[in-house]
């Protein structure tokens, strides 16, 4: 049985599911109890779970972040609630220098079983440090997996698998998606990491898309469908694992690639699955792969600019009529 | 040395050893990268023993520590053996992380020492979490949280101190304060006093004499009880001397601290000189037994330090292993990274 539900719902039923399954589960975060975050992502669990494991904390994200790795490597399962995306810059030592890398550098003897759920996605109007989507940056640092959810169904699958993983797993949640909805089935599931997910099926040219950015692709596909062009798509899930091979069969197939992620373009997670499918299937291609990402400039406040700086459905469009014609989208 | 007599013998004679323990293994760990034989540096803890075993002479194994980059001598104290610590330095595939951590991230993990770490004040926050993991839990294990006075100047320790005393954890925060922030007198880094800062967030705060290991212990094994009760968090301010420089190759340091100030320090308050003279004048062991000791402890590191040196290293398959858990190997997890 399947209903509809919002991504919202599916992330708040994800943790309820997991801490009643598992008592070593808590959340820590800023304003996660009473009010349940910005987003009322969380409403509801305070009153389940009680303040002893939905736990308030000030406004120190280093502080929260460091206390849930030292809690994770004696025994605890905390989920970390960081209200936005941006702020991983302030707990990136804990994060990056910690939690990722305790398992190796203690030679495989401590572990840290910690969720950091955060979010991404501009065109909020929120402006340059409320609206970054920084999953590149974390994808970079080994030790730490990274889930980015493309819709409801996904959010609480991947969500429920990081929380029983015994490793530092991020998780982006695209801010604006918190109310769309998707079928989600009534009984439990999990989305296993590195199973990408082959969400259109097509001949033509390969979308490679994350997060939120495969709402676009299939917009962007629907438009190539009306011109006799089929697009496939494939959403990763994971960017760390990634799926490599699903995507290099598509890219096999199709001969042509285009790679969609929200975040910056340059050295970004579009740059990174690009040169896997240059590297691998560079024989089976017959156009360059192209990287579709957010425009490199900090995230402006003004509608009227901020919306020229993300990947859109018609840009994407436009790119793979081109690319499918065999004109060049930059001078050889 | 403050003179209570509240322990049995046997715990007099394994703190004496402990700290005589922990000179032997840094004195050997400098002389191993004096002769070029260890890869990297690594920073003495030597001068500060009585710190490490007051302290964990208060825990039991249950109990957690967070380390330092100057760690060797709390790891000794939490309970290592020297095998396994000097494999560790060597970068042998038989030391506690397997060559992985080296001397920055020396830790027996099974005697609950959560790691020593390389960022300066980096474990406040793991400490106070896995306080906070303890209450969560309802295990009664207490952590410690050993830094340096340098890292007083992190503001983690501040947020975490706050949450700490806001939900009554149960940690006792550490400060070795051993004069110098690196290459810097502690007078030049640290406006104030140190107990004040924690006071100022309700938590009980105290100085002691780190170099008066009885004093450290007595101390501490009040605050650990305090803690198991509910009490903590607590903060304790121990005043120590780091013998050697910042690390083993800052040898010339005279445009910091003067030879006199270490020759006094080393003379007049050496802490295991001066626990073995009270058990001499306690007559708990005698000259002779002291010197036997010595002896012994000193042959054992020896031993140690000769078979790490033999000791294979790890082979070369395993540089992609241990990154995650539960994956064997990193690399093939990863996507096929290897092309």
């Amino acid at each position: 049985m399947t209903r509809e539900i919002t991504f919202s719902k599916a992330v708040n039923e994800a943790i309820a599911e997991e801490m009643r399954r598992d008592p070593t589960v808590f959340l820590i975060g800023e304003d996660v109890a009473e009010a349940g975050t910005p987003f009322k992502v969380l409403s509801g669990l305070v009153e389940e779970f009680g303040t002893d494991r939905v736990i308030d904390t000030p406004i120190s994200e280093p502080g929260f972040m460091g206390m849930a790795v030292g809690a994770a490597m004696t025994e605890s399962r905390p989920i970390v609630d960081l209200m936005f995306g941006d702020f991983i810059y302030l707990v990136m030592d804990q994060l990056c220098n910690q939690a990722a890398k305790t398992h190796y550098m203690s030679g495989g003897k401590l572990k840290v079983p910690l969720v950091l759920r955060t979010n991404m996605g501009a065109t909020r109007r929120s402006a340059a440090q409320h609206s970054q989507s920084l999953q590149a940056i974390v994808a970079h640092i080994p030790g730490l997996k990274v889930a980015m959810p493309s819709s409801a169904y996904e959010a609480k699958g991947l969500l429920k698998t990081a929380i029983r993983d015994d490793n530092p797993v991020v998780i982006f949640e695209d801010k604006l998606m918190y109310q769309d909805k998707a079928l989600v089935p009534e009984e439990e599931y999990l989305i296993p990491f590195g199973q990408a997910n082959v969400k259109r099926e097509g001949r033509d040219i390969t979308l490679v898309a994350t997060s939120s950015m495969v709402q676009v692709a299939e917009e962007a596909a629907d438009a190539l469908a009306k011109d006799g062009i089929s697009a496939e798509i494939i959403d990763p899930r994971t960017i760390v694992p990634l799926d490599e091979e699903t995507i290099l069969n598509s890219v096999r197939k199709t001969s042509r690639a285009i790679v969609i992620d929200e975040g910056h373009q340059s050295y970004g997670v579009t740059a990174e699955i690009a040169a896997r499918i240059s590297e691998k299937a560079f024989y089976h291609l017959d156009a360059p792969v192209i990287r579709m990402g957010a425009m490199d400039v900090p995230v402006p406040f003004s509608p009227a600019l901020e919306d020229l700086t993300v990947p859109t459905a018609s840009g994407v469009a436009d790119n793979a009529r081109k690319i499918c014609r065999g004109e060049l989208l930059h001078a050889a | 040395m403050s003179d209570t007599r509240t322990h049995n013998t046997e715990d007099y004679l394994r703190m004496y050893k402990q700290m005589v323990r922990i000179r032997a293994f840094e004195d050997n760990a400098n002389q191993l990268y004096l002769s070029a034989k260890m890869p990297g540096l690594t920073h003495m803890y030597s001068g500060q023993e009585a710190v490490a075993v007051g302290i964990c002479e208060a825990l039991t194994d249950e109990d957690r520590i967070t380390s330092t980059h100057r760690g060797h001598g709390h790891c000794v104290a939490k309970g290592a053996e020297f095998k396994a610590m000097f494999c560790e330095l060597l970068g042998k595939a038989e030391g506690y992380c397997r060559g992985k951590g080296g001397s920055m991230h020396i830790a027996d993990q099974s005697h609950g020492n959560l790691g020593a770490n390389a960022i300066v004040g980096g474990s406040m926050g793991i400490a106070t979490g896995a306080a906070l993991s303890a209450k969560h839990l309802g295990q009664d294990f207490v952590t410690v949280c050993f830094f340096g006075d340098g890292a007083t100047a992190q503001g983690l320790w501040y947020e975490v101190m706050n949450m700490a005393a806001l939900w009554k954890l149960p940690v006792i925060y550490a400060c070795e304060n051993n004069g110098y922030s690196e290459y810097t007198k502690t007078e030049e880094i640290a406006a104030g006093s140190l107990t004040a800062r924690a006071e100022a967030f309700g938590i009980e705060a105290f100085e002691v004499d780190g170099q008066d290991v009885l004093a450290v212990n007595d101390l501490t094994t009040q605050l650990v009880e305090r803690c198991r009760k509910g009490e903590g968090p607590f903060f304790i301010e121990l005043k120590t001397y780091r013998y050697h420089g910042h690390h083993v190759g800052d040898i010339n340091r005279d445009y910091y601290r003067s030879k006199d100030e270490e020759a006094e320090w080393k003379t007049v308050r050496d802490p295991i000189t001066n626990f073995g003279k009270w058990l001499e004048d306690e007559k708990i062991l005698s000259a002779d037994e002291l010197v036997a000791i010595n002896n012994e402890i000193k042959a054992e590191a020896e031993a140690a330090v000769e078979y790490a040196l033999n000791a294979p290293y790890p082979d070369t398959s395993e540089v992609d292993m241990h990154v995650f858990a539960g994956v064997d190997h990193a690399l093939d997890y990863l996507g096929g990274a290897r092309g």
